[in-house]
């Protein structure tokens, strides 16, 4: 069973097309690398295929149920623009709700755990809004891979991250890759990603452009796939 | 412990620590809500009479639009660092999202009521405790129903940039039969008598709005949340 497929996905704002007639599918245990220039629906995508945002037209599976239900969402694992952690609450507390959320057998364990995964676990009584923009990042990532989701879902992942988030977060992913489960970014930062990517989706206005396996050639000259079918 | 009612009080017990530890919204409403009750205190030097008779659309008038400020922050506070998207993207369900979110509310608007009654009792001299536990329970009913309209409509404006603004604007319109069960219910029992009579329609009247407005809310959360 394919871990995602699209078909056929459309979504407006208003009257402007944001997607238009998307389909692809992910098996389980590829990387694709959806890229796109700003604007060009890369985050409309991902929101619909997380079960945030329904599409107008078309539908999405996840290891073949939709997205909005819940064997699905348990499956998924979110890092969207937002590092989507509670200020207000300390690194520990924000890992042991979304563990509860999750339904995790030791929310507690996992969230000690992943602190000490992300580097955090002396941090982890500190409350987030006192914490440092690499902390907050961290504990981010923390967040999207506490419940060991089979499929990731990445908007802008390492997009200004610091050098220490980047280090654990490409460290996580390629252990993720290694586990056999799914990941679909969306990026500008082609060399972080292509290095990654076994797949590659272009989007292009609305419109998946190129869909198709990473090439040496795509690694050699990230801008390659740009030019050849970007719009112009 | 079946998974809606976990899920619920998660995301209650979340809310409210969020809360107690800014006391943002609760500062604000308990600050509003005495002013008001001193304000009119003040302007209007009432007999003790004359005090019986408005006390319950005065009380519910300082409730709704103190309240008005908890429930503007319901949804509002998972906006910072995009929390909405991650408590969508998780696998609870809207209504149980919705349920966490209006008990929170419920206790934060309780909380308000009960500061500013004893006050409003010191302020205008008014022995309001003399039916306390049919008090209690017509609070309770009127509480529930402007928290489930309040926190329905801050999950429909969370992102609107007049959301302040257009939350009072739609709660109150919808909340009219309710409060006007409550206020005179309350009347009633302010003036220290027991419920009975031609009043009770009052209390039939509140109850069905409660059972239906719920109803509504836990249904069509999903929709408004997701589209």
């Amino acid at each position: 069973m394919s871990a995602i497929v699209a078909q056929d996905v459309s979504k407006y704002y208003g009257d402007y097309p944001a997607l238009r007639d998307v389909s692809f599918t992910v098996e389980p245990g590829a990387c694709l690398a959806m890229l796109g220039r700003n604007g060009a629906g890369k985050t409309t995508l991902l929101k619909i295929l997380a079960g945030l945002s329904a599409p107008a037209k078309g539908t999405v599976a996840i290891f073949g149920k939709p997205p909005r239900d819940g064997e699905a969402r348990r499956t998924i694992g979110v890092l969207g623009h937002g590092i989507a952690v509670y200020d207000e609450l300390s690194a520990f507390e924000n890992l042991r709700l979304f563990g509860e959320l999750y339904g995790l057998a030791d929310p507690r364990k996992a969230a000690a755990e992943w602190l000490e995964r992300t580097g955090l676990e002396r941090a982890g009584d500190g409350l987030v809004r006192e914490f440092s923009r690499g902390m907050r990042q961290r504990l981010a990532v923390a967040r999207a891979f506490l419940h060991s989701p089979r499929v990731l879902l990445l908007d802008e992942p390492f997009t200004a991250l610091d050098d220490r988030a980047i280090a654990v977060l490409q460290t996580l992913l390629r252990q993720a890759l290694a586990d056999g489960r799914t990941i679909v970014m969306s990026t500008h930062q082609l060399r972080e990603a292509l290095e990654l990517a076994t797949e590659v989706g272009l989007i292009n206005r609305g419109r998946l452009a190129f869909r198709g396996e990473r090439t040496q050639a795509m690694l050699d000259d990230p801008g390659w796939i740009y030019r050849h079918y970007g719009e112009a | 412990m079946p998974g809606f009612l976990r899920d619920s009080l998660t995301i209650a017990a979340k809310d409210l620590r969020s809360e107690l530890r800014t006391k943002e919204a609760l500062n604000a409403s308990v600050s509003f809500s005495l002013v008001i009750l001193l304000l009119f205190s003040f302007a209007f030097d009432p007999s003790a009479d004359q005090t019986r008779e408005f006390s319950g659309g005065l009380l519910w008038l300082v409730f709704a639009f103190a309240g008005a400020l908890i429930l503007n922050r319901s949804f509002a506070r998972e906006l910072p660092n995009d929390c909405l998207d991650a408590l969508i993207a998780s696998p609870i369900s809207g209504a149980a999202l919705f349920a966490g979110k209006a008990a929170a509310n419920f206790l934060l608007l309780l909380a308000v009521e009960a500061v500013s009654l004893p006050v409003f009792g010191v302020f205008y001299n008014i022995r309001w405790w003399d039916q306390f536990w049919q008090l209690a329970g017509v609070l309770a009913l009127g509480t529930w129903a402007m928290t489930v309209i309040g926190t329905m409509f801050s999950a429909l404006t969370v992102n609107l940039r007049l959301r302040e603004l257009m939350l009072p604007t739609l709660v109150y319109p919808v909340m009219i039969p309710a409060l006007m069960s409550a206020i005179q219910l309350t009347t009633h029992l302010v003036g220290g008598q027991p419920l009975g009579g031609d009043v009770l329609v009052w209390l039939r009247l509140l109850v069905a709005f409660d059972i239906i407005f719920t109803a509504l809310a836990l249904s069509l959360v999903e929709t408004v949340l997701v589209g």
